[in-house]
């Protein structure tokens, strides 16, 4: 509890060398109280002193954070919209005959939510488990803007046969809880089949699985790039003297202190085919005009602008680093007969190796969520899972699926961070 | 879950723009570019001189993202927006719009009452429409001298016409041009994209030149990247192509064929911070002198036909704007016009087969 910086602290060993019975203060209360009130005081107040911080990560980090992570398992587009719908499922339990009354219940809702301009939301709602039932709904609202003469079974199934369907049944049921697993599964290119049982979705339709496939094996190769260029330049950086070092460190800060936006559209413009690097390849004759190179709106646009963004993230952990690594290390082993290269992968290297970690830990980390870079230069194969989850923030408003879609890389990257700790143990990252 | 969000996100948005709403009688979310300019000066302009009030444009890809967004949201931050109309009528089913009683319009500058005087299919229960315009195939005149496209196949064909495409990031704008390269008449496009084979074909087709297209997705992007030599051919809206042509004299053709004939509209999303003036703003707007007034300097169509006699010359003072617009009869002859109930009710999953389909 009580540590040696603390002044109460001395007070109680210097208290305790003079008398062994119970200590009290001038008033005659108890020390270890007096002492407890007075630390609770100081404590509160170091506690005021971050309530600020504290209320603002809480409001803008992880309020959000829980809100989205809320929405992966969380629609209520069905289940607030269909009230009798939701309360005929849950009175008979799954495999019961649909018989008439689910059929009224149905008719009835259905008629209410279009009267009530909901129906979209609950067509959008099934639309994300049985694609292609969105019309279904909204347009049998239009018919049955005034409801039909029973029997309604009947009655349904000349509006679309489609209403008699199983496997529509089966989402309706599982959509009429709030709460579902649907989204993750879909984040997996899974879906559930007329039975409830989990399959995947047809070929047409898988992209996330081969999405956080590219997006790790991009940032992997995103990493493993700026570690080569890094490296020697960090080298230099932390060996030159120390006018000549900062003029380098300038170029290294520079791009480091331009927006993101300015350092991808320059890309744009050297690498697009009418662009710099084509115009002197063909200047030089090593291409023909017809030839000229694709090297932008693909992954060879989205690995280069990304390598060069995230650089400066490798080469400063490595230069904080190697500045601290003693030359005489290296020099002891050349004079006890090392050639330069073992004295280097085995004096020089192991030692720049907490600077590689953080680097590379802060280079795949952010690789693995970048969004803007592959947007802009990443064409159709050049696209990262982030960039599919922005589809679903502002295009497709799927949320619960965005949310599913970033909670799983979320828990990727944690699972990263584990496996990183497990090996190389986190204390050993070095920032500087 | 709900209540959280607006209650957090209005915690923070509600300070900051409490102020500016105020400084401004209505602000209106439009698509940017030559088509806002002509909206100022043609909508704008005179509506400043007749009420007083002024009016802020704000630019978007397409508003019906910002609309949605915002509407999901619980925090409307603009009174108007102008939409393509199968995302008002969309939206107007999920109750995100406020309706319009088209009764309440102005008649026609010859004393046509409202209803009969908007072209069809351009007043819905939530929307009022402005403008009649084209998707259409623009070509670089300078790399066809001899032998330019002249239809969608043309198009497809990259040994023929050799050179990247531009498309439109959308599964609205690409699909149709697909299935009429692939030899569906215009007339039959919605009948077999309806069905699963038709969809499937019109994604082999696309399959065919997917690693010549660069994807765009704002509507000035087209016409840059046909001027940078980025493409030899891309779609782009009729009115931007034309103002690219004529009004900066690009050396750019454009092929009607296979035309995709759209109205646009607008509407007031529910919870607008100020939608009487949203109202008003629309009722002038879309008037008979407004609307032809836009055609001066965009060539996108009327939607009154009160206005069509009204147009003649663009800007220039010189050139004739019939040729130009997406509604003259030689241009709508092989046109596919838009189906807004079939985009209402298919978007979603056509969009998100598309997505997939561009993701890998």
């Amino acid at each position: 509890m009580a540590n040696a910086l603390d002044p109460h602290a001395a007070i109680v060993v210097q208290a305790s060398a003079a008398t062994p019975a119970p200590l009290t203060t001038a008033d005659g209360q108890p020390l270890t109280r007096a002492l407890a009130r007075s630390q609770r005081v100081a404590r509160r107040r170091a506690f005021m002193l971050v309530l600020p911080l504290l209320a603002f990560i809480l409001v803008t980090f992880a309020l959000p954070i829980g809100q989205m992570l809320g929405r992966s398992v969380h629609n209520d587009g069905y289940s607030a919209n269909m009230s009798r719908m939701a309360a005929w499922f849950a009175a008979n339990p799954p495999g019961t005959e649909r018989e008439e009354a689910a059929f009224e219940a149905l008719a009835r809702d259905i008629s209410d939510a279009a009267a009530a301009r909901t129906i979209g939301i609950v067509g959008t709602r099934i639309n994300y488990d049985v694609p292609g039932t969105r019309s279904l709904f909204t347009s049998s609202g239009r018919q049955l803007r005034e409801l039909p003469d029973p029997p309604f079974r009947k009655a349904m199934v000349e509006i679309n046969p489609q209403w008699d369907n199983d496997r529509l049944w089966v989402a309706m049921r599982s959509a009429s809880t709030a709460v579902t697993g649907n989204f993750y599964l879909a984040a997996v290119d899974r879906t559930r089949n007329e039975d409830g049982a989990v399959m995947r979705v047809a070929e047409n339709q898988r992209v996330y699985l081969m999405l956080f496939w590219r997006t790790f094996m991009l940032s992997l190769l995103i990493t493993g790039l700026t570690f080569v260029l890094g490296f020697p330049i960090a080298h230099l950086l932390a060996t030159l003297p120390t006018r000549r070092s900062n003029l380098l460190m300038i170029l290294v800060l520079l791009p480091f202190w331009t927006s993101l936006l300015v350092r991808t559209t320059a890309w744009i413009v050297l690498l697009q085919q009418q662009g710099v690097v084509n115009d002197i390849l063909v200047w030089l004759g090593v291409i023909g005009n017809g030839q000229r190179l694709q090297m932008i709106y693909n992954q060879t646009g989205t690995i280069v602008a990304m390598t060069h963004i995230l650089l400066p993230f490798m080469v400063l952990p490595l230069y904080s680093v190697m500045r601290t690594i003693n030359p005489s290390y290296v020099r002891a082993a050349r004079s006890l007969g090392a050639t330069s290269w073992t004295a280097f992968r085995r004096v020089y290297f192991p030692q720049t190796l907490p600077g590689f970690g953080a680097g590379a830990l802060l280079v795949f980390i952010l690789a693995v969520g970048y969004y803007i870079t592959p947007a802009l230069v990443g064409g159709s194969s050049g696209q990262l899972i982030s960039n599919m989850i922005a589809v679903h923030m502002t295009d497709t408003l799927n949320w619960s699926l965005a949310a599913a879609l970033a909670a799983l890389l979320l828990a990727g990257v944690l699972a990263l961070y584990w496996i990183y700790d497990r090996l190389v143990g986190i204390d050993n990252l070095k920032l500087g | 879950m709900r209540k959280i969000l607006i209650l957090s996100t209005a915690l923070g948005i509600s300070a900051g723009l409490g102020g500016i709403a105020a400084a401004e009688d209505t602000s209106v979310v439009s698509w940017g570019g030559a088509y806002e300019m002509s909206q100022v000066e043609g909508y704008n302009k005179p509506y400043t001189e007749a009420t007083g009030n002024t009016v802020r444009m704000i630019a978007a890809d397409d508003p019906a993202v910002p609309l949605r967004a915002q509407v999901e949201a619980g925090n409307v931050t603009s009174d108007v927006f102008d939409l393509a109309m199968s995302d008002a009528i969309r939206l107007c089913d999920e109750g995100a719009l406020m309706e319009i009683d088209p009764a309440t319009l102005p008649a026609g500058a010859d004393g046509t009452p409202a209803v009969d005087d908007f072209v069809e299919g351009s007043l819905q229960d939530c929307a009022v429409g402005n403008i009649v315009w084209g998707t259409v195939i623009a070509y670089d005149t300078t790399k066809f001298p001899d032998n330019p496209p002249q239809t969608v196949a043309d198009f497809f064909d990259t040994e023929a016409f050799p050179g990247k495409r531009g498309l439109p990031k959308s599964a609205k704008r690409t699909l149709y041009l697909a299935l009429i390269a692939d030899g569906v008449p215009a007339a039959d496009v919605y009948d077999v994209l309806g069905t699963p084979e038709g969809v499937d074909r019109a994604f082999a087709k696309l399959d065919t030149i997917k690693d010549d297209v660069v994807w765009w997705e704002a509507g000035a992007q087209p016409m840059q990247l046909l001027a940078d030599g980025e493409v030899t051919m891309t779609t782009g809206y009729n009115g931007r192509v034309f103002d690219a042509m004529v009004g900066e004299g690009k050396p750019f053709g454009v092929i009607w064929d296979g035309q995709y004939l759209e109205i646009n509209a607008f509407v007031i999303p529910k919870g607008a911070p100020n939608p009487e003036a949203g109202l008003e703003y629309i009722k002038f707007a879309t008037g008979t002198q407004p609307l032809a007034n836009q055609a001066r300097y965009i060539s996108y169509g009327p939607a009154r036909k009160s206005s069509a006699p009204l147009v003649g010359l663009y800007q220039d003072d010189k050139t004739e704007m019939a040729p130009h617009m997406p509604t003259t009869p030689e241009n709508v002859a092989t046109a596919v016009t838009d189906d807004p109930t079939f985009w209402a009710d298919h978007d979603a999953e056509l969009t998100e087969r598309f997505n997939s389909w561009l993701a890998r």
